[in-house]
């Protein structure tokens, strides 16, 4: 899990909850109108272990976290 | 993994009386052997499916064949109160998507965890003056008054722009809204604050302000996006939503923390703590018990068939005490992953202002032990009385000294 990700956010499932924000806040923030979007750089989540966490959080799916080669689903 | 439903037995009637304040009511304890799916009987003899298990509420509370439409006849109500006024078309926790999406995407931007650590200096403001005065007029006090009804009442008037002068006003009819006597007591509580809430538009209108109310009136309501009884619709829910939940959480956590010396000192030793203590709080006392849904198709979930116009009950409270996913459930531990409890629920409904009541939260029960370390019960706690199960639950009262 060191950067082997890739990360994308459904801006149109998005609830703006900020649970992201919240969860992996080195990661995810949200913007002016609420929705939650990636830090700057962070786009293959920064070995950070809270990613997961974050997407599990999600109370509406929008997150998926890819891995390299291989794809996987939002956590339930 | 999953059992099938079980729905053997006589169905557990929903809603009961708690027996002690911060737990499920012991008559729920058969809906904890029935998980993830069992059958409750509702106030008017109706039967519904109740949701029990929490991974199994994750699914069905984001599944879009469950609506929160009160408006469709096959809805499930909990009481009398909440039945007579279905036909009022309810904003944001009433409708499905579009239209929930459309009027939630309004009201994102006041509430996201930037826009509410920038409001927490202000939060700790108002916690400050009202211990002090609390202190100023000496022990003992009555704590719902004093400090747990005040202070979120005070933050939600200044996000929306309410004047507070009018505090006693709205705080008995959100009183009257969600525990009045019958349920022609709650209509007229409904009718006076939607009258108080239009009028405030009005004047807004004509003398704009710098409040979430103004900001919809100025983007929303003249372009259309919202009408006018929308946004009084919207401004109530804001208003009744934004006190009651936080304060009853602010007495009922604290009740709980002084029945829990052990946890109460662990988090006093280690002020860090305070975030986490919040969520297990959160998830231990499950103030918002019975979501409701009505299935707008059949659902197979496991094993078992949910039919169109079934209805669905969600039981937070037995749901946040799932072995599956918190470990000794019945146990406060500061130091176990609460935050996927479902006490702000789950799916598009999940509660807009939940970052704003972890704040105010974290603030008010830090500051509170902080300020006054002697503070204790002023009543035998069994002698405490607290909210009837058929609302949102908390202490009536909370009498303390110091």
């Amino acid at each position: 899990m060191t950067g082997d990700i890739s990360i994308t956010i459904d801006r149109d499932v998005c609830i703006g909850a900020g649970q992201c924000a919240l969860a992996a806040p080195g990661v995810f923030t949200q913007d002016d109108d609420g929705y939650s979007e990636l830090l700057p750089g962070k786009e293959d989540g920064g070995g950070d272990p809270l990613v997961r966490e974050a997407a599990r959080a999600c109370p509406v799916s929008a997150i998926t976290v890819t891995e390299k080669g291989a794809e996987t689903s939002p956590a339930h | 993994m999953m059992k099938p439903a079980t729905t053997a037995s006589e169905p557990v009637t929903f809603p009961q009386d708690r027996t002690c304040p911060y737990h499920p009511p012991t008559a729920y304890d058969p809906l904890r052997e029935g998980r993830p799916l069992s059958r409750v009987t509702l106030y008017d003899g109706r039967d519904v499916w109740v949701v029990t298990g929490h991974s199994a509420a994750r699914q069905l509370l984001a599944d879009p064949r469950l609506s929160s439409d009160r408006t469709r006849a096959a809805f499930p109500m909990t009481n009398e109160r909440f039945a007579r006024s279905r036909d009022r078309r309810l904003t944001l926790l009433g409708v499905d998507d579009p239209e929930h999406h459309d009027q939630r995407r309004m009201l994102v931007p006041s509430f996201t965890v930037k826009r509410v650590t920038a409001m927490r200096p202000r939060i700790q403001e108002t916690v400050d003056r009202l211990l002090s005065d609390m202190v100023t007029a000496r022990p003992p006090a009555e704590l719902v008054r004093a400090f747990a009804l005040p202070l979120p009442s005070m933050v939600i008037c200044d996000l929306l722009g309410v004047p507070y002068a009018d505090h006693e006003f709205f705080e008995e009819q959100s009183r009257r809204v969600l525990r009045g006597p019958s349920a022609a007591d709650t209509q007229d509580a409904r009718d006076q604050l939607d009258r108080y809430l239009g009028d405030l538009i009005d004047k807004k209108r004509a003398e704009p302000g710098d409040g979430l109310l103004d900001e919809l009136i100025q983007e929303q309501l003249r372009d259309g996006a919202l009408d006018r009884a929308q946004l009084v619709s919207l401004a109530t829910l804001l208003l009744v939503a934004g006190h009651e939940t936080t304060a009853n959480m602010i007495s009922l956590g604290t009740f709980t923390l002084l029945r829990h010396p052990e946890q109460l000192a662990e988090l006093r030793a280690e002020p860090e703590l305070i975030s986490g203590a919040v969520e297990e709080l959160l998830r231990f006392l499950s103030i918002a018990d019975g979501l409701l849904r009505v299935a707008t198709e059949d659902i197979e979930f496991a094993g078992a068939t949910i039919r169109a116009d079934e209805g669905v009950l969600f039981s937070t409270s037995v749901i946040n005490r799932d072995t599956a996913a918190f470990a000794q459930p019945d146990t406060l531990d500061w130091h176990r992953p609460a935050r996927h409890h479902v006490a702000f629920g789950f799916g598009i409904h999940q509660c807009l202002g939940q970052n704003l009541a972890r704040a105010e939260l974290e603030i008010a029960l830090h500051t509170l032990f902080e300020t006054l370390p002697g503070l204790r019960l002023a009543a035998p706690a069994e002698q405490i009385p607290f909210k009837p199960g058929d609302t949102i639950q908390g202490m009536l009262e909370l009498p303390v000294t110091w």
